[in-house]
């Protein structure tokens, strides 16, 4: 089915190859429309990146961003299905086939609008989503080519529109990868293509407008945690004019998005701006105030005068293996040596940035997730020379993003699968000197459906490693629980609710990791988006009960 | 939200004591619990301090610390009026309070300020308290009088015999202990060894010996896990499940050796800090 009007075969790399092909893709389109063997042959569009030894020096941001030629020859690649099969793969539902319609159309204030229609975050979706396990697996693009990584690349597109929206991300710091200029690219692109931009289509993008707030209603919504449901229940209530406060633990707001996700895959500026915008609505942000301690629920509602609470505190309580050796100097939760590296800086210890982490050479990390690879590619930008992921299945089997996995390989990180710890092995001052791991096999699937790994008996070995780093996930937060009697749990500790994300107790809705178990930013957000509409209607009802 | 130190002095040979605005913390701090705070901005060190007392009326919290590291001696460096950026809390389960009967509550060096609130919410509930403090010497002694006030007996020792009975804590503790009737509870808080120790004075006597832990803390959520110690052979979250422990059970030995684990970066940061204050002539 592949089509022979362009050459598929030789990528097209030049900037000046790729105008060339815009251009002609344009006039085609223009001149009768463009066939699905064309837009079928358009190259997938790579996206520009660090180079792999360069980075691992520093916690730039690894991915670069799409030129605007690039975003428009993606766009293109989007047949525009009828029954577009890749919204249904989004949690969010947004109308993908109309966002990228806009952008190969250059209209990216419309896709933006498009998008922003169903998601608050889309700078950070496009960058964090699993967007091969949802929108793009579903792309007829990619079963057309029998290769989901062929399919439309959605997140990345996602991502060029919010950035374009407001250029909030500074260029890369690193000298000599700067992205190509867009606004340049906007011009040239302009002056080739007949049909492409004429002056009054010229993207005038402003800062982020903030966005329009309802007149007051006299009603007060708490929101506990800052995390991406957090910041989307807080956003979604305050414009329907209630008065909102968010309530954070930390000194920073942004949730994992600041102290989980590294620098390098998410740029703190981004969270930073979504925050700020926050304030310009006249949310009110309060950090180091941990609900369940500084003030419960109860004192919240019944003394504060909160007529609505949004619980989004996240997962909590880091797993450990129980095994040997795990209470060994040397050894982290992900959670902790993230959090140390990130919000703490330090990265910059001994320069500005006091907070101390293990000046690790060689590093063990176990687990095969987002956070397994974000913490062994923070290891590498920490200085460790060598840097192993362990995971007891194959890669195959890995939740984190393949895109992850793949920049973790070109880092150097040493993929041990098929392996996973036995014990930790200390010496006398009670330091970490090496993992002894057993070989596994793959058994029959288990109820998730994945393999189960076996292992093999008489298999152990030894890795020499100074830290161990272990990234097998969380259980619940407890401290809520513990604080606020009347909620409900389930037996792992996570808050139930209904379909419109309420809680047992009336006026108190929840979201996020702390209901899904460790889940995803777009999942979070969808939750708190559900919840916002869900805390509007009562209180709009709660406040006609008031007047009368 | 910024905190400003209302006032602050030297209490002792690098002992030091300051009241800070914290109006929520001071209305909702029960004795037993700990604040996390961080003097300034983004890259800096968050530490916890216990808190040595409250005064809800003027919605101020007392913090008593002991210069040991960059985080305290940049604190030290503080004056009245100046802020601290974030302080978080309270934290911690609060201690648990009941008529016990007779009990002994041990202070060692800067442990007494956060044993403090606990022996007054002792007394105030009707216990007999009998109070060990103890010192290296005597410039490093704080709030004697204050116990003074809530104990029904005192004794007070210095490691050096400077100030009052040469003695480690423990003597005098095996002492309490070897009376009949023995101390129904015992309430212990100071440096890790001595705890240790003092836990192996009460336990052959068989009197129940709670400890307040000391951890290297991260969030104080329970989010990291990075202040775990072993309890009964099971991992606990010090900031979640603590600071509170039934000292029989703890296992110190381990939880030293992870107490070291930054020692050697901390005191690189504090010999910058050092260098950094003579040039600016501090
Ligand atoms: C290292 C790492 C990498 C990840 N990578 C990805 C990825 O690539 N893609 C993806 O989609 N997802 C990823 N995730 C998962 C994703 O970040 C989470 O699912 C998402 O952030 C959950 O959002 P949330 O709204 O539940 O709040 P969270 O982001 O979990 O934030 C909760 C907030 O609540 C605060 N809080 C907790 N308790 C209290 C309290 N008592 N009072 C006040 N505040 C409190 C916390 O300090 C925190 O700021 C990753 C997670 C981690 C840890
Ligand atoms: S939000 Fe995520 S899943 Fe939805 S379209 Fe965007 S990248 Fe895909
Ligand atoms: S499935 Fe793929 S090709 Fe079809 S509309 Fe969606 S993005 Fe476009
Ligand atoms: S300080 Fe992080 S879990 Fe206790």
């Amino acid at each position: 089915m592949v089509g022979t009007a362009h050459p598929t075969k030789a990528p097209i790399v030049t900037s000046e190859e790729r105008k060339k092909l815009l251009q002609d893709l344009l006039v085609k389109k223009d001149s009768g429309g463009l066939k699905t063997k064309d837009r079928l042959a358009i190259p997938p569009q790579e996206m520009p990146e660090q180079d792999a030894t360069a980075r691992c020096r520093n916690v730039g941001e690894v991915a670069l961003g799409y030129t605007e030629e690039q975003a428009r020859l993606e766009a293109m690649r989007c047949l525009q299905c009828r029954n577009a099969p890749c919204v249904e793969g989004c949690p969010v539902r947004i109308r993908i086939r109309d966002f990228t319609g806009a952008i190969a159309e250059g209209d990216y204030r419309q896709a933006l609008a498009i998008i922003k229609e169903n998601s608050l975050l889309p700078a950070v979706c496009g960058r964090v989503c699993p967007q091969e396990v949802q929108c793009q697996e579903k792309c007829t693009v990619g079963l057309s080519l029998k290769d989901v990584s062929k399919a439309v690349s959605i997140g990345r597109l996602e991502r060029f529109v919010a950035d374009w929206r407001d250029e909030r991300v500074p260029p890369s710091r690193v000298a000599g990868i700067l992205p190509a200029s867009r606004g340049q690219d906007a011009l040239d692109t302009k002056e080739q293509g007949r049909n492409a931009l004429s002056p009054s289509h010229l993207p005038t993008f402003s800062p982020s407008s903030t966005p329009t707030v309802a007149p007051p209603t006299g009603m007060k919504v708490a929101i506990i945690g800052s995390g991406p449901g957090g910041i989307v229940a807080a956003a979604d209530t305050r414009r329907a004019g209630h008065e909102v406060t968010v309530f954070e633990a930390f000194h920073k707001p942004g949730g994992v998005m600041v102290y989980g996700i590294p620098e390098f895959r998410l740029p703190k500026a981004i969270v930073q701006q979504e925050i700020e915008t926050l304030r310009k609505m006249g949310v009110k942000i309060v950090t180091n105030f941990i609900v369940g301690r500084t003030r419960t629920i109860e004192q919240l509602m019944k003394e504060d005068g909160f007529d609505a609470v949004y619980i989004g505190v996240g997962a909590g309580l880091p797993s450990f293996m129980n095994i040997e050796g795990e209470s060994l100097v040397g050894v982290y939760s992900a959670n902790e040596y993230l959090t140390r590296a990130n919000l703490m800086k330090a990265y910059q210890f001994g320069s500005g940035a006091d907070t101390p982490i293990a000046r690790s050479k060689r590093v063990a990390v176990v687990g095969g997730g987002n956070v397994a690879m974000d913490s062994a590619r923070t290891a590498v930008r920490l200085g460790a020379e060598k840097v192993y992921l362990i995971y007891r299945r194959t890669e195959k089997e890995m939740p984190a993003r393949v895109e992850e996995v793949h920049h973790a390989k070109q880092e150097g990180v040493d993929f041990h699968l098929l392996q996973n710890p036995k014990r930790i092995l200390g010496d006398a001052s009670g330091s970490v000197v090496a993992l002894e791991c057993l070989r596994y096999e793959l058994g029959e699937p288990d109820a998730s459906g994945r393999r189960r790994p076996v292992a093999i008996p008489g298999s152990e070995f030894q890795i020499d490693v100074d830290t161990v780093i272990i990234a097998i996930g969380n259980q619940a937060n407890p401290l809520i629980r513990q604080t606020t009697p009347g909620l409900g749990f389930n037996k792992w500790g996570n808050l139930i609710v209904d379909e419109n994300c309420k809680t047992s107790m009336e006026g108190v809705y929840a979201g996020g990791d702390i209901v899904l178990g460790a889940a995803t930013v777009i999942l979070a957000m969808g939750q708190g988006r559900i919840a916002a509409a869900a805390m509007n209607e009562y209180l709009a009802k709660k406040r006609e009960c008031r007047k009368s | 939200m910024s905190h400003k130190i209302v006032s602050k002095r030297q209490v002792g040979e690098d002992v030091f004591w300051a009241q800070v605005e914290a109006p929520l913390i001071a209305k909702a701090r029960k004795p037993g619990q700990f604040i996390i705070l961080s003097i300034d901005g983004d890259g800096s060190e968050r530490i916890p301090l216990t808190i040595a007392g409250v005064n809800p009326g003027s919605g101020t919290i007392e913090l008593i610390w002991q210069r040991v590291g960059k985080t305290t001696a940049a604190l030290a460096d503080l004056k009245e009026g100046d802020e601290i950026a974030n302080i978080a809390g309270p934290l911690g389960t609060p201690t648990h309070i009941e008529r016990f009967g007779t009990v002994v509550c041990v202070g060692g060096g800067i442990g007494n300020a956060p044993l403090l609130p606990i022996a007054t919410a002792l007394k105030q509930a009707g216990n007999r308290v009998i109070s060990i403090l103890g010192a290296r010497d005597r410039s490093r002694l704080i709030l004697e009088d204050r116990f003074a006030e809530v104990s029904d007996e005192l004794i007070v020792c210095t490691d050096d015999g400077s100030y009052r009975r040469k003695a480690l804590v423990t003597e005098p503790l095996k002492e309490v202990c070897q009376r009949s009737p023995k101390p129904d509870h015992a309430f212990v808080i100071g440096p890790t060894l001595m705890m240790k120790f003092c836990c192996e004075v009460t336990r052959p006597f068989g009197v129940p010996t709670q400890v307040s832990l000391n951890t290297i803390m991260v969030d104080g959520t329970g989010m990291c896990g990075g202040c775990r110690v072993e309890v009964d052979g099971a991992p606990k979250f010090v900031c979640v499940d603590g600071p509170e422990f039934d000292g029989h059970k703890v296992n110190f030995d381990l939880m030293i050796k992870r107490m070291n684990a930054y020692k050697k970066q901390e005191q690189q940061a504090y010999e910058e800090y050092k260098q950094h204050r003579c040039k600016i002539g501090l």
